[in-house]
């Protein structure tokens, strides 16, 4: 935060620069010329960024009648909670006529151990390339970090074959390791960041005392490392259960993830589309995420921010 | 931190190296072999399983005369231009209003981020609904009384890529506003006192001073952009299916499309194989200097 408020290291210097600088502290007109300009702006870009959720949720509350006769912007005449209803429970995706209910517990049954497996992973790859440097390490790491700007598409088949050798092709478990593997360069590289940040005393007293590998991972870095825990399972959260490339082309139709079997809810070709179940429906498989966002507020914006640029 | 000072015998750090076996794993096999492997496979004529009957240049030359490749890169690059630059500009215009010590910062930064924790596919549906030319925006406006309003981007195969864009720049934009935030805090207060004491109006400074004081935040940003436009493909499959026609189809859609339905994977290689080139061009040269010269110092 550039904080205007911020206290200048000495006095003196501070006593000079208030001399000498054209204004004082700002005067608060709440309606002037820049103030209307800058939130009337806002504002605007604001009530767009909304207009989609508004609309959907809107959408989702009306019968079908109702849909084929007004405006998607305006507001339900009379609220219905069918269509929520029917997205759940009744909706059919090809053969399954049980709605989101089942890919949802099949994107919760990927979910979990994904975040899980990928964390565990990437925290201990993150501890042993910032702590205990060996040779070669740095090139595999390197490997990773490119790795994961290369598109997935390149990497898809052989992953298939690798899977299908395994007998894991078409599981739960296959995709859970998929994700494992895909959740790993960025997780490491917010790991291995924040573990060099951390005071090597701390390490090397440890050593002195004796503790090993595991022991200090467990008993000091770990324990220490709770908000960067936090951030990643945010990210993995939210992009696992967001993904639909690695559920489409490694699941099948009964262990397909949520937006898989949304996509094929709303995009089926046979039948009367029924807009109000659609929206319903994305509304269901946006809520996981959503709520992730909403709930880890300033963590969410730091997880993107750590897994975007270094940690 | 900073490297170890004892010189290490091959048995010492035991441990890291096996901890470091999935790492190791997946970096060697899966990036690594999987890359290698797709790209040698290209040279084949492989239908519906791999196989070693070599083709040459076949199928990169088959791709390069197929309609639908060259519309999927023609897309790519309409829907590439369009995501960096707008992205940029209103991620960093934004960014800059967010920045003015205004009241309410967080409500607005929130309102303008959610989106990015929505997936594509519900980005996509969601932005098919609005668009919808019987129901959607076109239809609102028409019953205001503006009857031969048109406004169907996702069902004109000259302007669907536009349509894809706009739902794209909705989802995307958050990210970028809040990294071009994250730079701004970056930047020294007394850059902005001494141009203002200086006189330089306020579009100056951060035009000449402070945008280039942000180069490292901008590479960022264009890298993951960048990376992003390649990987396109649960968007469009989402909104329009690569439709009308083939008129909205995009690599990496032809890429799963040739692999996994036309179950003719040599062309879903070599496709897949110029989409990994694309990529290496941008990310290498920015990889190396990010991570490879630096850290071994």
């Amino acid at each position: 935060m550039a904080d205007p408020a911020v206290p200048l290291p000495a006095s003196a210097g501070a006593a000079e620069r208030e001399a000498s600088g054209p204004r004082g502290p700002k005067p608060r007109h709440v309606f002037s010329r820049r103030n209307i300009f800058l939130y009337g702006t806002l504002i605007v870009v604001a009530v767009y960024y909304l207009l989609p959720l508004y609309v959907m949720v809107v959408t989702s509350l009306k019968g079908m009648p109702e849909i084929r006769m007004g405006n998607i912007f305006s507001p339900p005449l009379e609220i219905t909670f069918e269509p929520w209803v029917k997205a759940w429970a009744t909706a059919c995706t090809g053969l399954n006529c049980d709605g989101l209910s089942r890919g949802f517990w099949n994107s919760v049954r990927i979910t979990v151990p994904s975040v899980l497996l990928s964390i565990a992973i990437a925290s201990v790859n993150g501890y042993a390339l910032a702590n205990w440097r060996f040779k070669g390490a740095d090139t595999f790491f390197v490997i990773l970090i490119v790795g994961a700007f290369i598109p997935y598409q390149v990497m898809i088949y052989p992953i298939v074959i690798i899977l299908r050798e395994i007998g894991l092709y078409g599981s739960l478990s296959g995709l859970v390791i998929v994700h494992s593997i895909f959740g790993m360069p960025i997780l490491t590289l917010l790991f291995r960041n924040y573990f060099a940040s951390m005071p090597e005393e701390l390490f090397r007293a440890a050593r002195v005392d004796g503790a090993g590998f595991w022991g200090i991972f467990l008993r000091i870095m770990a324990p220490m490392s709770l908000p960067i825990f936090v951030v990643a399972i945010i990210l993995q959260v939210t992009g696992i259960w967001n993904d639909f490339l690695f559920g489409v082309v490694y699941t099948r139709p009964d262990t397909y993830p949520m937006t898989v079997q949304l996509n094929n809810i709303v995009n089926s070709v046979q039948g009367v589309k029924e807009y109000n179940v659609n929206m319903a429906a994305t509304i269901l498989t946006g809520l996981v995420p959503l709520i992730v966002y909403f709930i880890s507020g300033k963590l969410f914006v730091r997880g993107i921010a750590a897994g975007a640029v270094k940690g | 931190m900073s490297k170890s000072e004892r010189p290490n015998p091959l048995f010492r750090n035991l441990n890291a190296k096996v901890a470091s076996i999935p790492m190791i794993l997946t970096a060697s096999v899966v990036f690594v072999g999987g890359t290698v492997w797709t790209v040698f496979y290209s040279f084949t004529n492989s239908k519906l399983l791999p196989r070693l009957n070599f083709a040459g240049l076949d199928q990169y030359y088959r791709l390069w005369v197929t309609p639908r490749w060259l519309i999927s890169i023609e897309n790519l690059l309409i829907y590439g231009a369009i995501s960096l630059v707008f992205s940029l500009v209103i991620g960093f215009l934004l960014a800059a209003l967010l920045d003015q010590k205004i009241r309410f910062e967080d409500t607005f930064r929130t309102i303008f981020l959610y989106p990015f924790a929505l997936s594509f596919i519900v980005t996509g549906l969601v932005w098919q609904w609005l668009l919808n030319p019987d129901f959607g925006i076109q239809h609102v406006v028409r019953d205001l009384g503006w009857t031969s309003f048109n406004f169907d981007p996702l069902y004109n195969s000259s302007i669907v890529i536009y349509g894809i864009s706009i739902a794209a720049l909705w989802q995307g934009t958050g990210l970028i506003m809040c990294l071009m935030l994250a730079g701004l805090r970056g930047i020294d207060e007394d850059i902005w006192k001494a141009a203002r004491v200086d006189g330089i109006p306020m579009w100056k400074t951060y035009l000449f001073i402070v945008i280039p004081m942000m180069r490292p935040v901008f590479i960022t940003t264009l890298v993951i952009i960048a990376s992003g436009i390649v990987k396109v493909y649960d968007l469009v499959v989402a909104q329009t299916s690569g439709g009308p026609g083939i008129a909205s189809e995009v690599p990496a859609k032809y890429v799963y499309d040739y692999m996994f339905f036309a179950q003719n994977l040599g062309q879903g290689f070599a496709a897949s194989t110029m989409m990994l080139l694309s990529v290496v061009i941008v990310v290498v040269p920015w990889a190396y200097l990010e991570f490879g010269g630096r850290k071994r110092g």
